[in-house]
This record gives structure tokens, sequence and C-alpha cells, in this order.
């Protein structure tokens, strides 16, 4: 008896240990990210850091048209898997028949599967040279070629965290909507829709999170040239993200130079957008079930 | 009231049309997506493609350094992220109260999950690579990969766990079983199905990942297979991405067939987990 909760008593520890472990590796990715980074607040100044060169040989380490890529190429993306995700959400959760469902439902998990280097292969292959000719641009090589793969890479998230929500709107919503004489169409857009509002917003905001973080397929087609966007039009010329920049860069920086630092920096930087992201969102979902309770009691 | 209800029908009708065409413009280029590279690549592959070195500056020969150097990080990110994630999981289900600390873990797990690939990388070059001295090595592409799969095996588990119903815990506990006792004979086999899908699932995200293993792993070429987990190794994606973008004057036919082979690796592994789940819900008894 006496063996059994001994070895009870160290298996919950484990367990327990095992239960925290996810606060402590958060911490220490923001204390590695932190140890490295930092130093470039006090090598560059911070002037210079909001300017809008970047050429790190020459020592010009302005972030803006790295953040400006990272915004275009994301909103580009935002524009092709909102409509696309959220259209395919409502199709599976409220319209789809049973085999559509089943067809469609691993299909796009199996895209959320797919490695983004992959995507990023074929874009160079394929959809740079189209762009290229379809646009009648001097290179294919874009921020809208990179949007047009990060929305495909976007939608998985969008569409399975929107079918959830839609999903979770209680049946008798609609049963209500449709007793008032409303179409199913009608129910969907003023009834089921709004009551999934928030989780709806959670699936957009994850979907774009997914999108600024992603990093092979955007490196890969969007030309790298860091420029600071001024217009819509800066869609359809080279952009480069700051995800591409760290990842096509720390190869080639000697470890503790001020490069070094400043990439780390932008670690820093898309660390706190993806920590802002999911604490809105995550608060997002909170507060709807808090009033779901309410409502209920 | 027929002439107010027929434009209301109709308008339906074209509104459910609609939104039927933007799903299949969503899953179809899904679909030629994949049978494109199966297409372009499956002329590349042979025997001596999946088995042989690379030649010639990787102009020719085969890809087995980067198909062992995959095995190997998935094996080792499965090894190191399999029971912390599991034991995680056990814990948010079995023994966490509903308190603020559990809230900190869940939303320290959220966050987890959002947090870009390459800032991963970044992360495992500090930690693993440089401050622990493990260099670029297997280990240190595995601790990095493992930790980015965590929050996928853990939701997974946890939802696993949860689905197992109470009266099963009541029924082991009346009979005098502890709770560890509980948890290991009733609950985790119940539940194992549900976690050996979200266990592929992460390892399947883990083996395509490219951009965390860019710092910490990846070599661009190694004439040798790895013997050590200190070694750099070769991995599929990295290669891929070196073969399209760096090597000038690659033939395309061993672009695509590279492509293929990671292709197939990771679409089987999200085939098998998803039999694994649909059979287990079929043969559900509870």
């Amino acid at each position: 008896m006496r063996s059994v909760t001994w070895s009870e008593f160290v298996i919950t520890r484990l367990i327990k240990t095992a239960g925290y472990s996810a606060i402590l590796f958060i911490g220490l990715i923001f204390i590695f990210l932190l140890r490295e980074g930092a130093p470039t607040l006090l090598e560059v100044p911070l002037r210079s850091l909001i300017s809008g060169r970047w050429y790190p040989i020459e020592g010009y380490f302005g972030l803006l048209p790295l953040i400006g890529g990272s915004l275009v190429v994301t909103l580009g993306a935002a524009m092709i898997a909102i409509p696309f995700g959220l259209g395919t959400a409502i199709y599976i959760a409220e319209i789809a028949p049973r085999w559509a469902r089943e067809l469609l439902k691993p299909l796009i998990e199996l895209l959320g599967g797919l490695p983004s280097v992959m995507l990023g292969f074929l874009g160079i292959l394929v959809l740079t040279s189209w762009v290229r000719t379809t646009l009648d641009l001097p290179t294919g090589l874009t921020a809208f070629t990179g949007a047009l793969l990060l929305g495909g890479i976007a939608i998985p998230t969008i569409v399975s965290v929107a079918e959830d929500a839609l999903d979770a709107v209680p049946r008798s919503y609609r049963e209500a909507g449709l007793a008032l004489g409303a179409t199913n169409w009608q129910t969907i857009w003023r009834v089921t829709l709004p009551a999934a509002r928030s989780g709806v917003l959670t699936a957009i905001m994850l979907g774009l999170g997914r999108a600024i973080g992603e990093t092979m397929a955007v490196m890969m087609v969007t030309g790298n040239a860091p420029v600071v966007p001024t217009g819509l039009g800066a869609l359809f010329h080279p952009a480069r993200t700051m995800t591409a920049t760290i990842a096509a860069e720390m190869g080639e920086v000697a470890n503790g130079s001020v490069h070094y630092h400043v990439l780390f920096l932008i670690g820093i930087v898309l660390f706190l957008i993806s920590l802002a992201v999911n604490l809105t969102a995550s608060s997002l979902v909170f507060r709807e079930r808090k009033r779901a309770e309410r409502i209920l009691s | 009231m027929a002439t107010l209800t027929r434009p209301r029908r109709l308008r339906e009708r074209a509104g459910f049309a609609g939104l039927m065409l933007v799903a299949l413009a969503t899953g179809a280029p899904i679909l030629v997506v994949i049978g494109y590279i199966v297409w372009q690549g499956a002329p590349a592959i042979s025997w001596e493609f999946l088995t042989g070195f690379p030649q010639e500056g990787m102009r020719a020969g085969g890809v087995l350094p980067a198909i062992v150097g995959t095995l190997w990080l998935t094996l080792g990110t499965g090894v190191i992220a399999v029971p912390l994630a599991i034991g995680a999981a056990v814990y948010l289900a079995e023994y966490a109260a509903d308190n603020r600390w559990t809230r900190a873990i869940r939303l320290a797990i959220i966050n987890l999950a959002g947090i870009p690939s390459v800032v991963y990388g970044l992360f495992g070059l500090g930690l693993f690579v440089l401050f622990l001295g493990f260099g670029t090595s297997i280990l240190a592409g595995s601790l990095t990969l493992a930790i980015m799969t965590l929050p996928v095996i853990i939701s997974t588990t946890e939802e696993a766990l949860r689905a197992v119903p109470y009266s099963f815990r009541v029924v082991s506990v009346s009979l005098g079983g502890t709770r560890w006792q509980t948890i290991r004979r009733i609950v985790l086999p119940q539940a194992l199905p549900g976690i050996i899908t979200g266990v592929i699932l992460g390892l399947e995200r883990a083996a395509g990942e490219t951009a965390p293993i860019l710092f910490t792993v990846a070599a661009f070429f190694l004439p040798r297979l790895p013997s050590s987990p200190l070694d750099a190794t070769m991995a599929l994606p990295y290669h891929l991405f070196v073969i399209s973008t760096q090597v000038p004057g690659m033939p395309i036919r061993i672009q695509y067939g590279t492509a293929l082979v990671l292709l197939t690796f990771v679409v089987s592994l999200n085939i098998v987990a998803t039999l694994i789940r649909s059979r287990a819900r079929a043969r559900r008894q509870w």
C-alpha cells in the first residue's frame, strides 16, 4: 500500500510539472529572445530603427520596410482568406449535404498540413509566371504572389475555428428564425452568423496571425525587396516581410553582431504580435462564454 | 404571399449556389496542387532516387540523407514531445482545478500555438544551439520542433481524455483504484485512438516545417548520414527549399521528385491519423 501511494505521489508531481511546462516554455522563449535582441536598443539608435532604409551591410537597420511588407502581404492574404474561409465554413456548417461535408473537412485539414515550403516551391514554378503574364508585371515575385499563397495557408485555420463557432450556435436560434418566416438564407445571415460573431472574429484573427508569422512560402515568392509600401500599388511590387528577413539573413550573420541582435529584435516584434493576437482572440471567446452563461442563468 | 416569397426563395437559392462555388473554389485547388506534384514528381521517383546520395552539387543522384534526416527529426520530436504533452493534457483534464493558474497554463498553450515558426527557430538557436552548446544538431532541432508541436498534441489529447465518460472514472474509483490507476488503466486506454491521432497530426506538422530547423539543424549538403543526435543533418523540407532557390541550374525533375517525397511523407501521416480517428469513432461503444 505504501509503495502505491509513493509512486502515486511521484507520478502526480511529474504530471503537474508537465502541466506547468507550457508556462515555462513561453517564459524561456521570451527570455532568450530578449537576451539576444535587447542589446540592439543600446547599439542602434531608435531613430535609425524607425527609419525607412534596411541595408544591414552599411549599418542601416530601419524596420519600417519590413513591418510594412508584412502588413501589405497579410492584408492581401486577408482579402483572399476571409471571404473564401468564411464562405467555406458557412457552407460546411449550414448548407452542405453530409457527403460534401465529409469530403471538404479532411481536404481543408490536409491543406493545413501541407508544408509551406512546398507551397512556396509551387509558387516559384507556377504562380509567379502566372502572376507576371496575367497582370503584365515586370516580375512575378510580388507581395500579391505571397498574399495568394498566404491566403491559402490562413484558410484552414479560419474554416475550422469559424465552423466550430457556427456549430456552437444553439439549434433553437435557427428554429426561431425559421418559425418567424425567414428563409434559411436569411436565418444564416441575420441569426446564426451574428450569434457566432465572436467566434468568427476569433477565426479571422487566428488566421491572420498565422499569415503574418508564415515564413518560407512568403520568402520564396515575394522578391524580398525592402521597400516602404506607400499605397495599394505596393501589392504588385516586390516586398519583404519580417519573417523572411530573419530566415534569409540569420544564416549569414556573425553571432553577437549588431545585425544578429537586430534580427532577434524582429523576432521579439513578431512574438509580441502573436501574443497580442492570441490574447485578444482568447479574451473574445472568454467574454462570449460569460455572456452566454449570463443569458442562460 | 406567393409574390413575396418567390424573390426570397430565388435569393436563397442563388446564395446557396454562390457559397457552394466558394467552397468548391477553396477545396478544388488543394486537389489540383497535390495532383500536380504527383504528376510532375512521379517520373523522378526510382529506387536510386530514394536510396542514393546527392551528386554533382545536388543536380543528380538521390535524396537519402534528407529522408533519413527528416525521419530522425520526426522521431526525436516525438520522443521529446509525446510524454510531455500527454502529461500536460492529463494534468489539465484530470487534475487541474479551475483556477487562475490553470487559466494561465491554457493561455500559455494558446500562445505557444500562435508563435511564428521562425521565432521558434530563433529561440532554438539562442537556447539549444548556443546557450546549451548543442550546436546545429538533431538534438537542438528536435527540442525546438518538440516545443512547437506541444500545443497541438496537448489540445487533441485533452479533448480525447475529456470525451471518456465520467462514469468510467467513478466505477474505477469505487472499485478501489487510485487516481493514477484510474487514469492509467481506464482513461488513457479509452482515449488512445484520439491521442494517437493528435500525436500524428503534431508530428506531421513538425516533419514539414522548415523555418525552425533553418538555424538549428539543417545542413545545406552533407554527403553522409547522421550517426548521433549531435550531428547536423539534411532534411526534406530544407532540401526542397535549397534546391528550388539556392542552386542554379537545378533539374526541375529532381525538384518535383523531392517535393513528391515530402508530400507523400506528410500526406500519409495525415491519412493514417484520419483513418484512426474515424475507425475509433465508428467502434466506440459509449
